[in-house]
């Protein structure tokens, strides 16, 4: 790197260049405006994540009911435990990167491979378990019915417990059939419709009276307000207009479809950070390998690359906060 | 760079070992106060918002923290490059919430009391 270091002769003075008064080379500081600029994007969706909450303050989700999924534990109410895994491993993975820029600092190539291989690992397995949280967050568990102003109407038993569509929906013959593209002059097929027609679904809930609605409104010590039978009943028939299963970037079954909109978008985003930093990583691990750092005599580029590591972990600290917690 | 391999670095391994403890054990308190949600902390409410939200965002704060000055090394860089780079955040983001969510407040009244029919 030394030979890469222009020399002016004048290098006493203040001002004849040379001179570094931040004690940082120009890869890691740029890297830091980087890392600054890129923490100000982020903050600006996640304040306008707040602003969508505070607007609707009265009808935002519950986290919990909403993220209470856990591999293996089929139907059973998990909430945040998956999440709080996804933490751990993306906190491992940024121990693991220190590590590796530790061991850079005493030239140990073959610690810097083996922490690096530990990150990459660390990450791709983050990357595996969003895709699994997206995935349930898409197909959702139990499905909705939404009304003409967009609320959604939740189903749930006597005991509180929640109730999917599959159990309530009477299928009927009368019901519309998916227009295929095949049986249409344009050759255009329409959107897949829901698997219960929203008249199958008001069906089979007048004929079960265990079946109460549960609204998305909050009430004032922070639960989901309930309604009566006769409410229910009434609320149904009056107002319901369709049925959604699952989250798109129109409705979801959750809530506003704000609340679907951020988490896409969000932890999209943050994602794909991920997945760059996992490339970055595996490029600087092939480094690390050829020994490239090794004949530089220098490991600079594994810290610049942690740096960004860190970052992400340093975002998702706070996208776990507001998505999963508050 | 001269001065990064002229001497000796030591290993931080240990600080490296604490720092990770004390991130996992906030991140389980996180989760364990998540999933218990104490009532005296719900309905405590403290500047409009209830304690246990507080605490949680304390707690990321804290966290973040030690992820900045420990793992990203900031504690290790001069003074005038770790004020550039955590003052310029804390500014523009403190402005950026405040102004986001008093906005987000403002409207959530405009229709809860005003005029405006939105659910029909």
């Amino acid at each position: 790197m030394e030979a890469t270091v222009v020399r002016t002769g004048t290098e006493g003075k203040t001002w004849g260049g040379g001179n570094e008064p931040l004690k940082a080379s120009y890869g890691k500081m740029m890297m830091w405006f980087f890392i600054v600029s890129d923490a100000l994007t982020f903050s600006g969706f996640l304040a306008a994540y707040g602003f969508s909450r505070f607007k609707f303050i009265d009808s935002w989700p519950i986290a919990d009911e909403v993220f209470n999924h856990f591999p293996f534990l089929h139907g059973v109410d998990a909430p945040m435990y998956y999440v709080a895994l996804m933490t751990f491993i993306l906190i491992f993975s940024s121990v693991t990167m220190v590590l590796a820029v530790d061991a850079g600092h005493q030239l140990k190539k073959g610690k810097v491979t083996f922490y690096m291989f530990l990150t990459i690992i660390g990450g791709l397995i983050f990357l595996g378990s969003q895709a699994w949280e997206w995935k349930n967050f898409i197909s959702g568990t139990y499905g909705a019915v939404y009304t003409e102003g967009g609320n959604i109407l939740q189903f749930i038993d006597t005991e509180g417990e929640r109730v999917s569509l599959e159990e309530i929906a009477v299928p009927s013959e009368s019901v519309r059939v998916e227009h295929q593209a095949r049986n249409g002059v344009w050759f255009e097929s329409e959107k897949s419709l829901p698997s219960y027609a929203l008249e199958e679904v008001i069906a089979g809930f007048a004929a079960n009276p265990n079946l109460l609605i549960k609204t998305e409104m909050l009430s004032e010590d922070g639960e989901k307000i309930i309604l009566s039978r006769e409410a229910s009943l009434a609320k149904l028939t009056a107002d319901a207009e369709g049925v959604i299963e699952g989250a798109n970037l129109t409705r979801n079954e959750y809530g506003p479809p704000l609340f679907a909109d951020f988490f896409f978008f969000i932890t999209g985003f943050h994602g794909f950070h991920v997945l760059s930093g996992v490339i970055i990583n595996i490029i600087i691990f092939f480094n690390v390998i050829l020994g490239t750092y090794e004949r530089r005599k220098n490991y600079e580029m594994v810290e610049k690359v942690g740096l960004y590591w860190h970052f992400v972990d340093l975002v998702w600290v706070f996208v776990f906060t507001f998505f999963y917690l508050v | 760079m001269a001065h990064d391999t002229a001497h000796h670095h030591e290993s931080n391994t240990k600080r490296i070992w604490t720092v990770f403890i004390i991130l996992s054990i906030v991140t389980l308190v996180e989760v364990v106060l998540g999933i218990l949600k104490p009532e005296f902390l719900t309905d405590t409410a403290f500047l409009t918002m209830s304690l246990l939200n507080w605490i949680f965002i304390i707690l990321t704060i804290y966290k973040a923290y030690y992820i900045a000055w420990a793992f990203m090394h900031l504690e290790g860089e001069t003074k005038g490059l770790r004020r550039a780079i955590v003052w310029t955040a804390i500014f523009l983001i403190s402005y950026l919430i405040f102004i986001l969510l008093t906005e987000g407040g403002y409207i959530y009244e405009v229709y809860k009391n005003g005029y405006v029919a939105w659910d029909f």
